[in-house]
């Protein structure tokens, strides 16, 4: 008698979380969002600091979402912060490693990291 | 029906278009490279002279202090020492040699210097500590700037491939590769800068280059005007070590 009360129970909050995870996860993906769309507002302005701060948020709020991580890649570079652009776009690529947009970012920052490491030193 | 499907296809097509154009922006970025070796301890600078070596058209040592000095003069926050131009290859000529060269004769010590294999015997001197502080000490510590610049003619045939213009039967002009056998002559640069504390006399930092141009054997180019050609492909790496610069690009931010 016991079991299937158990079940019931299970099955009622796997319901419960199945119908409020998506919505949840939309909240995130949509905070997360206006982050980034007021850091690339301030960015074009030319305030790389607040853009990259906004940038950060968003990144936290929602640790899946590409864009900021591309796009605070981007404020790093900007910024001379070389290993941190690095990880950055790495995270980017691994979140979606189709997007051409990224991997081009990714290209563009290697060769200039390149350059800034130096040669034969002794 | 049709009509109105095609033109909800297209007003979706449209409202897609929009959507992807808007979902990116791209922005120009600069991006400070930080120079390669900490300088801030210094005030002034001091390019000493260079060990040089192959061609005897150009003066080498003198031509490498000189453009050295002018770009450092513009595009450093450092203060270039004006002094004379040292002849490091009588300094550090090997013992056995100086007894044969006359002294001060630069072009006696470019004769000798014909390789890199030449260079070895005088690269002591770099790791004369008591020589570089000596020399700091009358010039209130600087950095020093100094190293080997080897400047060798050198020539080369083969096959190369080159665009050639071609008029077809309709007579449409066209450009193929075409290849043909070419004799080509030219220089190679080879310079290693080294740079000294001028307060202790170490070596803090070198780095080493090559650079070569070649041109077709009917072509006269004056060994100076190569020396420069390739001198100014090396001078933004130069620079790099001790400022700091800033590189322009774009990137794509994304939504």
């Amino acid at each position: 008698m016991n079991i299937p009360m158990i079940a019931r129970r299970v099955l009622l909050a796997a319901l419960v979380l199945g119908l409020t995870a998506p919505a949840a996860y939309a909240d995130r993906r949509s905070e997360a969002k206006s982050q980034v769309d007021f850091g690339i507002k301030v960015a074009q302005r030319g305030l790389w600091k607040e853009a990259t701060y906004r940038w950060e948020r968003a990144a936290e709020i929602d640790p899946t979402y590409a864009a900021a991580w591309n796009n605070l890649a981007v404020a790093y570079e900007q910024q001379g912060q070389f290993d941190e652009a690095r990880k950055a776009y790495e995270k980017a690529l691994e979140l979606d490693p189709d997007n051409l947009l990224i991997q081009q970012n990714y290209d563009l920052f290697k060769e200039i990291n390149d350059r800034a490491k130096g040669r034969d030193s002794r | 029906m049709t009509a109105r499907r095609a033109a909800t296809a297209v007003s979706l097509g449209l409202a897609l278009g929009l959507g992807a154009c808007t979902s990116f922006y791209e922005i120009p970025i600069t991006t400070p490279i930080q120079p390669k070796l900490d300088v801030s301890a210094f005030r002034r600078v001091l390019v000493a002279g260079f060990i040089t070596g192959g061609s005897e058209d150009v003066d080498a040592n003198l031509e490498t202090v000189r453009l050295l000095r002018s770009q450092l003069r513009t595009k450093s926050d450092l203060t270039v020492i004006e002094a004379d131009v040292l002849n490091l290859a009588d300094k550090a000529a090997p013992a056995s040699e100086t007894v044969k060269t006359e002294p001060s004769d630069q072009q006696e010590a470019d004769r000798r210097i014909r390789n890199q294999r030449d260079l070895e015997p005088f690269e002591h001197v770099f790791a004369d500590v008591a020589f570089w502080k000596k020399l700091g000490e009358e010039y209130q510590e600087p950095l020093i700037v100094t190293g080997t610049v080897l400047f060798t003619p050198h020539s080369r045939s083969g096959m190369v491939e080159r665009a050639q213009e071609v008029v077809d039967a309709f007579g449409r002009r066209r450009v193929v590769p075409v290849r043909t056998y070419m004799e080509r002559k030219g220089f190679i640069l080879n310079p290693k800068f080294i740079f000294i504390d001028g307060r202790t006399g170490t070596t803090l930092y070198s780095e080493s280059f090559r650079e070569e141009v070649l041109y077709s054997a009917q072509q006269n180019t004056p060994a100076l005007s190569s020396y420069f050609e390739l001198m100014d492909r090396l001078i933004p790496s130069f620079l790099s070590t001790l400022s700091a610069q800033k590189i322009r690009g774009t990137r794509v931010l994304l939504k």
